[in-house]
């Protein structure tokens, strides 16, 4: 094809069938880029069957002691992730109920005409980086900036409020409300991007049908705009979910690592991710085997809210379309 | 007649009424500001604290010195620049390949195949995979065949993170190239795969670009994934005079982890320049990728 181009006698055209080198070519490349799909398809069950086989001996050996548990001793033999299951969902939805607060916030905000283009631009920008700040680096700000930063507030809530279960230890450096205010930080850029397009597909037609029926700029937006983008917006939520779910990073370094099951936002907690962080590193073969069991369960969480939020962001694009 | 008696008695009270809705509406705008203003300042106290702290610290020596032992002093993590480097290098050598012939299949050669459907839906579900068990599997299948933390570890561990960002990014791309071009090309007697280097890979780099980019700034800044795969280390790869990869690797994310730990300031303070050094590594990324995708045909 490169060679430079020699009119061929009587055959005074540009265009050429194919030669068999070529036809051949074209079915090797065809071939590999299948097999790249192949490889995203082969990743997704070796994912679960590795992570899965090698959980087995560990579900053989203690079974749903380990669901249930609430003791983590390798010493004695104990493995119980119970406490870190009830501190994933409980940091995750108070994350969620912040994030997705401040997220669609955001979201409106930047797509319901509340600013010149420009300025919208710059917001944009910023809720763009804070997605681009690695975890770790959220998580050394976290030890450093919010825990000193509430810990007066918290001190004053606890004094204050001590009979209100939320309240009813005292914050003692990690804990659970930092770890839930970084991690809402962490899901808001996900929660804003998704809900923004979602507010986006909405036809201009219905806000101005809206308008015309003579409501205000908010009647608009929350009766009309928002119930409409609403599939988009719940997808973007359960999506947020499924991140602050298998977020570990941030989590291992405010969340304390601590074994207990308590309503206090105070009290320093764990999560499943963050055990197997802290507890990979060193495993001996039996720690491994529950550990395993463990990511098994982190996998299953995640696959399902991640699943039914990308079933949703379908359901909402079809929505769209028709 | 009697409608201009009624419409000034009328309209007041239409008034009256507008007014408590306005206002509400007004508030609420206010909120949306307020809401708006309080969720930049995290980006803005994190770069704040990172250039004060980090900042302080960053120094030549710093970005090629070995990590310091606890007590200490001076020190840098030259090595970990190093192997953050090395375990991308090895991830998006894996990663953008495998990644944009996917996005080729995905977006030109079979859209609406089951296959691809497949694909795509596992690929938006592997985007929200926790990426700590993308280092549980590949501390499976590398660490515990291979026997060792290493590299290639991480790197693999990096790439199952990597890849469904470079799948998703490049198909859309791949969508962006105008059809009269193939078609253009194809009237030609092009083959497929010849329309697929000639014209679409070309045409649409700018835009596969930027979703590499944006993948590689993923990957340079994660750590759970690293921790248990290329583990730490406080020595360089290249030692003695030969590289040996399949040793425990420092990056970079692992360090800052580590460090924050420890109760020792210079350590703290080690983290916080490495994590200026890492952040600018990501946003530099990030804007030289925006600079790309905003190149249109």
């Amino acid at each position: 094809m490169n060679q430079p181009f020699i009119p061929p006698p009587g055959n005074h055209s540009v265009c050429q069938p194919p030669t068999s080198t070529e036809f051949v070519l074209d079915r090797c490349f065809r071939a590999l880029a299948r097999f790249g799909v192949f490889v995203i398809l082969a990743l997704v069950f070796a994912l679960i069957f590795v992570i899965g086989e090698k959980a087995i001996p560990g579900m053989q050996k203690y079974g749903l002691d380990v669901i249930t548990g609430s003791v983590w001793d390798p010493n004695q033999h104990l493995y119980g992730i119970l406490p870190a299951i009830w501190g994933t969902l409980y940091s995750s939805l108070m994350a969620l109920l912040i994030g997705g607060f401040f997220g669609i916030m955001m979201a409106i905000f930047l797509t319901q005409d509340f600013l010149p283009a420009r300025l919208a631009a710059v917001f944009r920008t910023i809720v763009e980086l804070l997605a681009a700040i690695p975890s770790v680096v959220y998580g050394l700000w976290g030890i450093f900036f919010v825990i000193p930063a509430i810990r007066p507030l918290a001190d004053w809530l606890h004094q204050s409020f001590d009979w209100v279960p939320f309240f009813s230890t005292s914050l003692s450096g990690p804990g659970l409300l930092p770890a839930a205010l970084v991690l809402a930080i962490m899901i808001l850029p996900t929660i804003a991007a998704v809900s923004q397009d979602a507010l986006r597909a909405v036809p201009l037609k219905t806000k101005q049908a809206a308008y015309g029926l003579g409501t205000t700029h908010w009647e608009a937006i929350l009766k009309v705009m928002v119930p409409t983008a609403s599939t988009g917006i719940f997808g973007a939520l359960v999506l947020g979910l499924g991140r602050a779910l298998g977020e570990t990073m941030a989590l291992a370094m405010l969340v304390g690592n601590s074994n207990q099951i308590s309503l206090s936002l105070f009290s320093p907690a764990n999560t499943l991710a963050a055990v197997l962080a802290l507890n990979f590193p060193e495993a001996g073969p039996t720690e491994v085997e529950v550990l395993m069991y463990a990511a098994l369960v982190l996998m299953a969480i995640t696959l399902t809210v991640n699943i039914i939020g990308s079933m949703i962001m379908l359901m909402s694009n079809r929505g769209a379309k028709s | 007649m009697n409608a201009r008696v009624l419409a000034p008695v009328a309209v007041p009270s239409l008034q009256h009424k507008m007014e408590g809705r306005s206002l509400f509406s007004v508030a609420l705008s206010g909120l949306a500001w307020v809401c708006a203003l309080l969720a930049s300042v995290p980006l803005l106290s994190v770069l704040y604290l990172l250039i004060t702290r980090g900042g302080a610290r960053l120094s030549m020596e710093v970005l090629t010195e070995l990590p310091p032992a606890g007590f200490e002093m001076g020190g840098g993590f030259g090595n970990a620049l190093a192997g953050t480097f090395v375990m991308v290098g090895i991830a998006a050598l894996i990663a953008i390949p495998v990644g944009i012939m996917a996005a080729i299949f995905l977006a030109e050669l079979g859209p609406s195949s089951k296959m691809a459907n497949i694909a795509r839906f596992s690929a938006k579900t592997l985007t929200g995979l926790p990426s700590i068990l993308a280092g549980v599997f590949a501390y499976a299948i590398v660490v515990l065949t291979t026997g060792t933390y290493s590299a290639p570890a991480g790197g693999v561990a990096l790439a199952v993170l990597m890849l469904p960002i470079v799948v998703l990014t490049a198909e859309e791309a791949i969508k962006m190239v105008p059809k009269i071009m193939k078609d253009a090309a194809y009237g030609m007697g092009c083959t497929r795969s010849q329309v697929i280097w000639k014209v679409i890979l070309p045409t649409g780099l700018p835009a596969i670009l930027t979703g590499v980019m944006l993948a590689v700034a993923r990957a340079a800044g994660e750590t759970a994934p690293l921790l248990f795969t290329a583990l730490f280390s406080n020595y360089w790869l290249y030692q003695d005079g030969k590289l040996d990869l399949m040793n425990p690797t420092a990056s970079l994310a692992v360090l800052i982890y580590n460090f924050s730990g420890m109760p020792f300031e210079n350590q703290i303070e080690l983290a916080w320049a490495a994590s200026l050094v890492l952040v600018l590594i990501v946003l530099v990324i990030n804007v030289v990728s925006r600079y790309f995708g905003r190149q249109k045909f």
